[in-house]
């Protein structure tokens, strides 16, 4: 009774919903199953993470090169500990530096690094000595009128 | 002639006795509804005939109402674009635009609008036809016969509308993300590289898409069921079946907007 090129359509729709959900999960969200040996691992501490979030960029020259994985409160040191997935083949070497910054004005935070001249590189679970908190406009603020009024 | 005491006493005791017939009509309404609800999602015996009436109705309700909703979708995304590039330049921040595109399609735009549309082309076509059914009493006649009206014609319906009106959705959002980088990129001249950027920046699995689509599957068990009770419901006369075709898309509008904000609040966490 159901002709075939309509059964036919039916398996095309459901298909394409299927695809569209996929398109939409690596597109659109940039889900990535990437297997872990393409990337390694580092951490940094920041006295001030100041509105960086988990999957934020971490580029070096404006290139994302790696992803912030996860956040946590050093409870001993009280600093936060970002810790990052950094593609395997841009190796850093030891005295690179991390620092919070703004996308334009009103954007997003993400991690930038700039490379030293140490011979060594970083290594899988180093971390990042040499970093910069995020600028804070009230700190800066108050600095300047408490610089203004002396 | 004044109307004496007594009169005005008979006036208020009939006004509650009308709102008290309107209560119970209302409770006994939602009862039936509900109860119509629990026979229809019984599948029935065996696998092979009933998933030959359900291939049949996803390609009544889901292949053929693909044009309306591509469509919408691409111009959907192409407006929200537009509109969005034009707010957020003010602010110097248009990269961003590809990020509100997203997440707008994907959370509200893409769930709602799609089940405002099936509403409309498939709901009403359900209750006309499922009304028009029982006007020439095939209903009564399939029962006669020995045939369950709700496994041959209502389960197949209802299970057909919950399958398709998830894809549809997932079609409409990925029709209106690249209807909006269509705009934003190769009209307004937004790098590219930015716009998709953002958007993965921003855009979470779990929490926008999937949301996205629970959203969906609830308000695809909305509107068919709106749509087929009010077939089932539907006074047999064209009069009645004209009426109910209206009430179904007039009451599956809006119980998707109504619980549309029930939904958003329940998932953002408002409660």
């Amino acid at each position: 009774m159901i002709s075939k090129r309509l059964e036919i359509s039916v398996g095309v729709f459901v298909i394409a919903g299927i695809l569209a959900l996929v398109v939409l999960a690596f597109n659109a969200s940039g889900l990535n199953f990437t297997d872990k040996d393409q990337r390694y691992i580092l951490y940094a501490r920041f006295e001030n993470l100041s509105g960086l979030s988990e999957r934020a960029k971490v580029s070096l020259s404006g290139v994302t090169i790696g992803r912030v994985v996860s956040i946590e409160l050093d409870t001993e040191d009280y600093v936060a500990v970002v810790k990052m997935a950094i593609d395997k083949n841009v190796p850093l070497t030891t005295d690179t530096s991390a620092s919070i910054l703004t996308a334009g004005l009103l954007g997003e935070k993400y991690i930038g690094l700039s490379v030293g001249a140490d011979e060594e590189t970083l290594m899988n679970a180093d971390e990042i000595e040499d970093t910069q908190s995020s600028i804070v406009l009230e700190e800066l603020i108050g600095q300047f009128l408490f610089s203004r009024s002396e | 002639m004044k109307p004496s005491k007594l009169m005005v006493h008979h006036y208020i005791i009939n006004g509650v006795r009308r709102i008290g017939m309107n209560a119970l009509d209302i409770c006994a309404t939602f009862g039936r509804a509900g109860w119509f609800l629990v026979q229809s999602l019984n599948w029935g015996k065996g696998f092979k005939a009933p998933l030959s009436r359900l291939v049949y109705q996803v390609y009544n309700l889901g292949v053929l109402s693909l044009p309306i909703i591509l469509v919408s979708g691409l111009f959907v995304g192409m407006v929200l674009a537009l509109q969005g590039y034009h707010i957020l330049v003010d602010y110097g921040s248009q990269e961003a635009v590809g990020q509100m595109v997203a997440l707008s399609i994907l959370r509200e735009f893409g769930p709602v609008v799609s089940a405002l549309l099936f509403a409309g082309r498939a709901g009403s076509a359900l209750t006309a036809e499922i009304g028009l059914m029982k006007a020439t009493e095939q209903l009564s006649a399939m029962e006669i016969m020995g045939v369950d009206p709700f496994k041959r014609i209502m389960s197949p319906r209802l299970w057909g509308g919950i399958i398709c009106l998830p894809l549809l959705n997932l079609m409409f959002c990925v029709l209106g993300i690249y209807g909006g980088a269509l705009v934003a990129v190769d009209m307004l001249g937004i790098y590219e590289g930015s716009y998709w950027a953002n958007m993965q920046g921003s855009v979470e699995f779990y929490g926008d898409i999937v949301k996205g689509v629970i959203k969906s599957v609830v308000f695809a068990v909305v509107v068919t069921w709106i749509a087929i009770f009010q077939g089932w419901n539907a006074l047999p006369t064209s009069m009645g079946i004209s009426r109910a075709t209206t009430q179904t898309v007039v009451q599956a509008s809006l119980a998707v907007l109504g619980l549309d904000f029930v939904l958003t609040a329940v998932m953002l966490g408002g409660f």
